[in-house]
């Protein structure tokens, strides 16, 4: 099987603080892979190294569909087809639904002129198809401050479905939210995998990540602890590996 | 029952056009209401002056020196910056021509030269901003400070005559008339807010000074350029501040190497008053320029009520003060 992305050998140091350490890390075609770990593991690191915000210490090496990528930079991946949902949103407050949408990524033709009408037009069609706001309140005009933790995330996550990735990442999308809310965002989860694209899911809670995901890799301290495929281990297998990786930074694998 | 039928009053006001477009543009129509107000103070204050003709040419031949600046402060102060060191590269791209002007003895070449020294005072602003992270409030207060000491220096403090650009084309083209009326000074001021409301509302590099302004951050995670961002904003101040400094010049005939210091006030008042927030990430260029003709306006008040010049001070400093406590105060119950 032949991987949209591969890592080898990546580390990333800040400062004096080790956040990734040698990290070995691959996404398979159409593969769903969920990542796990305690806060600090260095999750949210890679994602921002796979999405070229961060640069990795000399020595690591990124691919792209088996094509060696140096010097990602965001634009460039998200070129390449990698959008993320950010653990901390990355939305713009006083700025329009639109303009959030469109953030970072504007329709515009070569000279750099916007075309604001299709933009417009876009988010509501967005509006009301993918992120579903049903309140006559809300335009495609209105600033996304008043929106609650839910329709902030409705807009994260519509934004990095829209362009199309092929790999999507999803770093703790179920943070703050309802019920309703998080079999919402699993199911966009579960679309990703069905539209034959790639994703990866980073939750705390792994009652979500693991009815959705084809593989778990678990990260521990900056270091990948272990990894399995799903169909090898129950969730309750899972639960009882997760304590002994919090205890000896090692999980068991079967190969 | 139909939900339509019980639906209030504001519910459905809140439909209504008129509804969406004042939530669309309320800075842009609470300037305009501010001008209003103030222009039918000066008309029943004064309705000999304000009724006749003298006094719009008047506004249009004076409010476009500091307006010509306020115009690009906007968007500097959109991306969260500042930008205090105009006075100066006013004065420093004039400094350019008065060196070229006397070398070459060609006053499009020390036009020229104005403009490019204008463009590297913004670029060195931006460098010192952008590139060594010293926050734009002091990187700015220093370089205002260099280049009018660059300023005295060359010029030794001599003021220089510009008499022999009366009879010329760029005298005519920059601040003759248009049609017998239109002092060509205003022409320019609205083609620069154009093109710049333009660049601001209609192309990429003005979505990403919006989006820098608002949350630094999230432009970055998103792929915006922030440093480049801010960087052209400093440079087309800078190139901006020396044109208005050359228009300053040529409109009065002479350059004065203390020129741009009686610019500072208004100029800030300007973008302030306009709406555009201390805080980033909101403002417009119709509220700067509607603003800039308010402060203009002011100016001309205070001189028809006989104050002296002390009061301009007390009041555009007030002004300032206002507006960025309304601004704080409203980001404030919005939050
Ligand atoms: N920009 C940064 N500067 C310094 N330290 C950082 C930075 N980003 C993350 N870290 C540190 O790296 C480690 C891993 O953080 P992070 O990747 O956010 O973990 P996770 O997402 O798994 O909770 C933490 O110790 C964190 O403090
Ligand atoms: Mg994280």
């Amino acid at each position: 099987m032949s991987n949209v992305l591969t890592l080898k050998n990546v580390s990333k140091t800040f400062g004096e603080v080790a956040a990734l350490h040698n990290v070995n890390f691959h996404v398979g075609d159409n593969e769903i892979v969920g990542l796990l770990g305690d806060n600090g593991a260095g999750k949210s690191t890679l994602v921002k190294i796979i999405t070229g915000y961060h640069q990795p210490n000399p020595g690591g090496e990124l691919f792209w569909k088996n094509e060696r990528v140096e010097r990602l930079t965001v634009p460039k991946a998200r070129d390449l087809g990698i959008e993320v949902v950010f653990q901390e949103r990355a939305l713009a407050d006083k700025q329009s639904l639109w303009r959030n949408i469109f953030m970072g990524r504007e329709l515009s033709d070569r000279l750099g002129l916007l075309d604001v009408a299709k933009m417009r037009s876009e988010t509501r069609r967005l509006m009301n198809t993918a992120m579903g706001f049903t309140s006559s309140a809300v335009t495609a005009e209105s600033t996304v401050k008043t929106f609650s933790g839910g329709e902030r995330q409705g807009v994260a996550i519509t934004r990095a479905l829209y362009f199309q990735a092929e790999l999507v990442i999803l770093d703790e999308p179920t943070m703050g939210l309802s019920l309703s809310e998080t079999r919402k965002c699993l199911e966009f989860v579960e679309g990703i995998k069905k539209a034959g694209k790639a994703a990866i899911f980073i939750d705390h809670n792994i009652f979500h990540v693991y009815p959705v995901v084809d593989r778990i890799v678990v990260l521990d301290r900056g270091t990948i602890a272990g990894q399995f495929m799903k169909n090898e281990l129950s969730l309750q297998e899972l639960i009882d590996r997760l304590y002994v990786v919090a205890q000896t930074g090692h999980l068991e694998s079967k190969n | 029952m139909s939900s339509a039928h019980e639906a209030p009053l504001s519910r459905r006001a809140e439909r209504s056009p008129f509804f969406r477009w004042a939530r669309t543009y309320p800075l842009q129509i609470g300037i305009v209401m501010v001008a209003v107000v103030i222009w039918v103070l000066f008309l029943i204050g004064s309705p000999r002056t304000f009724l006749s003709g003298d006094i719009y040419v008047s506004f249009m031949t004076t409010t476009p020196y500091f307006a010509l600046i306020a115009i690009p402060l906007t968007l500097v102060v959109i991306t969260g910056e500042i930008d205090l060191s105009f006075p100066s590269v006013m004065a420093f791209g004039m400094t350019a021509f008065d060196v070229i002007f006397t070398w070459t003895g060609s006053y499009w070449l020390g036009f020229l030269a104005c403009l490019v020294a204008g463009l590297l005072a913004g670029y060195l602003n931006g460098v010192l901003v952008v590139r060594v992270g010293v926050p734009s409030l002091v990187a700015t207060i220093g370089t205002q400070f260099l280049w009018r000491g660059v300023v005295m220096v060359i010029t030794n403090g001599q003021g220089l005559g510009m008499t022999a650009l009366e009879p010329t084309g760029l005298h005519a083209v920059l601040v003759g008339k248009l049609a017998g009326f239109f002092p060509m000074q205003f022409v320019w001021t609205i083609l620069v807010a154009l093109v710049m409301w333009f660049f601001l509302n209609r192309h990429r590099f003005g979505a990403h000074v919006y989006l820098t302004g608002d949350n630094i951050e999230s432009a970055r995670l998103m792929g915006v350029n922030v440093g480049l961002t801010k960087t052209l904003t400093f440079a087309v101040a800078g190139l901006l501040s020396a044109f208005a400094g050359f228009v300053v010049s040529v409109g009065l005939l002479f350059f004065w190497p203390t020129m741009g210091d009686g610019y500072l006030l208004n100029t800030l008042a300007s973008v302030f008053l306009g709406g555009t927030s201390v805080f980033g990430g909101t403002g417009t260029i119709f509220g700067t320029v509607v603003a800039s003709f308010i402060i203009g306006a002011i100016n001309a008040g205070i001189v028809a009520a006989g104050l002296t010049s002390f009061w301009t001070q007390l009041i555009y400093g007030l002004i300032i003060v206002l507006s960025v406590s309304i601004q704080t105060l409203l980001a404030k119950r919005l939050t």
